[in-house]
């Protein structure tokens, strides 16, 4: 597998990233330095193992539907960079009809 | 001086008034020629219409009812002021992580139980990535390739009688996102609230085939719901949520059209009118030759029209992967069986008790249990009296038509279904009558008073002593004689008219089946002693 430098465009434009041209050809190669070294594990034959999503195997770890003390409104907004005092306030997101 | 044209007699007006007979017959030959065609166009189309087909499939979310949110322990209680109900987990602060809620977990196999799917042992958490302000992690937590629920069914039942079931591709968990407030000038404001307050989507398959049947569907699911009280089902509060994959094709076709998506129906009769519509403007476009764009199109409920959603959002490219911060959920075979046994009477499961147990018509039966608060109203008048069919005829009539005018729910109705009980035993015993009971019953709606304190306080019992009716039915015939040698020379009807009279006299309170045999016991004695 080989990463295109319109991949690592792509991949910028996902992750709302905007690089050079020099960037761009750097992170290309990176990719693909990185690809190739994790494509080592496809020596090994995996067919009968199971996916494992996570290193840990333990499972259900739950908590009771109890009620927590929340934040308050001043401590939620603190580290908003535009608010108001009850909201987050952002840019206008949609167009209405 | 004057120069006086005499144009009238000019040829050119002669030519004038040839050329605009013309152009009138013209006209109207070529309105009614396009009226014509325009007619057998629209003919065309009805026939044109029923050859084609919708694929319709449904994405339910249903808010579950629980007291925290999904991944931390804030309220989900709607309506609190703006960003009161937040955490560092529901924010989305980096380092704070996200615990799961057992409870959503049963409630979501509840559901799949109730819906006839697989429960699967295993299941995943995955992030689903995507950058909007009413989800601050930039990542939705959902479950992708592995759900907790998969391959149920539910059946609905067409107005024609006919049953159909519905394929439920799957059931899964997620979080839900705050809300988005546009009208505040050139912001929008964000109120994280609702941010992890815990859902549960519910994805049909592509099983629907009119919009009437959606609506069925829909139904159907809020039905279950409520009945498992895991969700409340309000689709106007937001708390059942749906839209709608709508494409249209040629019957017999085995492809799929170009599927359009529908949003922001908020109730269910816009859900059936929205995919109404939607129909409709795909088969309108493919009939003029035109291409279906695979879009998401919003409702309009005020206009009752459909509009192309506008939002900044780029081409889905969701990214989906396993959640590192969640363990695997494993639903064994003792934790389904100890949920399976939890699982109250679903409803079609309690229509078809009523019916047996109760031996209601399927009518009744469908009505009574269409709510479980309705049908719980219905049991309990059944705690108190043992006529089934009165108590029908009493909640389906008297009982919906005060709730449905007054726009409540019957657990808001004054009338306790214990004194409701009570009323129809006092029919059934004759202490009043099914008339005076009405009365009582209205009365019952503005006090607190029990029907047997009502019918004693207002001395309404019934007179049903023979003695005591004699009396009234000798001063009536005596002051009617006119009418009594009616009935004698045949004109049977009259009786109506003195039971009318003796009703009048007793304000209602006679029996009028003993009042009816007195009658026609004492005008008959007279027809024999007439005949000597």
């Amino acid at each position: 597998m080989t990463i295109k430098k319109e991949d690592v465009k792509y991949i910028a434009s996902l992750a709302k990233l905007k690089f050079d041209e020099n960037e761009i050809e750097k992170f290309t190669e990176q990719f693909n330095e990185i690809i190739s070294y994790i494509e080592k594990l496809n020596e090994l034959d995996t067919s009968n193992v199971e996916p494992l999503a996570h290193p840990f195997e333990s499972n259900n770890v739950f908590r009771n539907d109890e009620l927590k003390k929340s934040a308050s409104t001043e401590e939620a907004l603190k580290n908003s960079p535009s608010k108001t005092e009850e909201f987050f306030r952002v840019p206008k997101v949609i167009n209405q009809p | 001086m004057r120069i006086k044209i005499d144009y009238k007699n000019s040829p050119l007006y002669s030519l004038y008034i040839l050329h605009y007979t013309f152009y009138i017959l013209h006209y109207t030959l070529i309105t009614s020629y396009i009226r014509k065609v325009k007619f057998k166009i629209q003919g065309l189309k009805l026939l044109e219409t029923s050859k084609y087909e919708a694929v319709i499939g449904l994405e339910v979310h249903a808010q579950l009812k629980t007291n925290t949110k999904i991944f931390c322990g804030c309220s989900t209680k709607f309506g609190s002021s703006p960003n009161s109900n937040v955490c560092p987990v529901c924010l989305g602060h980096p380092g704070s992580l996200p615990v799961l809620n057992k409870k959503v977990v049963e409630f979501t196999v509840l559901m799949g139980l109730a819906t006839n799917c697989r429960i699967n042992e295993k299941s995943i958490f995955a992030r689903k990535n995507y950058f909007y302000p009413d989800l601050p992690k930039n990542y939705q937590i959902s479950q992708y390739e592995e759900p907790i629920c998969e391959h149920g069914f539910i059946t609905i039942e067409k107005k024609d009688g006919s049953h159909k079931k519905i394929g439920i591709t799957r059931i899964h968990m997620e979080e839900d996102a705050g809300k988005s407030i546009h009208d505040f000038g050139d912001y929008t404001m964000i109120d994280l609230n609702r941010t992890g307050t815990p859902l549960m989507e519910i994805v049909s398959e592509p099983d629907l085939r009119s919009s009437e049947e959606a609506y069925l569907y829909l139904t159907k699911l809020k039905q279950i719901l409520t009945y498992l009280d895991i969700c409340d089902g309000n689709m106007e509060e937001g708390s059942l949520r749906c839209d709608a994959n709508i494409s249209i094709r040629l019957k017999g076709e085995k492809k799929f059209g170009t599927k359009v998506e529908v949003k922001n129906m908020n109730s269910f009769r816009n859900v059936e009118k929205a995919i109404e519509k939607e129909i409709e403007r795909q088969i309108d476009l493919i009939e003029d030759g035109k291409q279906i764009i695979q879009q998401t199109l919003l409702w309009n409920a005020d206009l009752e029209d459909l509009f192309p959603m506008r939002t900044k959002e780029e081409a889905h490219d969701y990214r989906y992967f396993p959640d590192p911060d969640l363990m695997p959920v494993v639903v064994n075979e003792d934790w389904k069986i100890e949920l399976e046994k939890s699982l109250p009477e679903l409803p079609d499961e309690k229509r078809n008790r009523f019916i047996e147990e109760y031996k209601l018509p399927i009518y009744d039966a469908d009505i009574l249990t269409s709510s479980i608060n309705l049908a719980d109203y219905y049991e309990k008048i059944l705690r108190v009296t043992n006529d089934y069919k009165s108590a029908s005829n009493w909640v389906m009539t008297e009982v919906l038509k005060i709730v449905n005018e007054q726009k409540i729910e019957i657990k808001e109705f004054k009338i306790t279904p214990e004194n409701l009980g009570e009323l129809i035993n006092l029919i059934n015993n004759k202490i009043i009558s099914h008339k005076i009971a009405k009365d009582v019953f209205n009365e019952m709606l503005t006090s607190n008073k029990s029907p047997n304190e009502i019918v004693k306080e207002k001395n309404l019992t019934q007179i049903s002593d023979s003695s005591e009716l004699e009396k009234e039915i000798d001063k009536i015939l005596d002051a009617n004689p006119k009418d009594v040698q009616d009935y004698l020379s045949g004109k049977e009807k009259v009786i109506g008219f003195f039971v009318g009279q003796i009703m009048k006299a007793t304000k209602g309170k006679a029996n009028p089946q003993t009042v009816n045999e007195l009658l026609k016991q004492k005008l008959d004695s007279k027809k024999t002693f007439n005949n000597v």
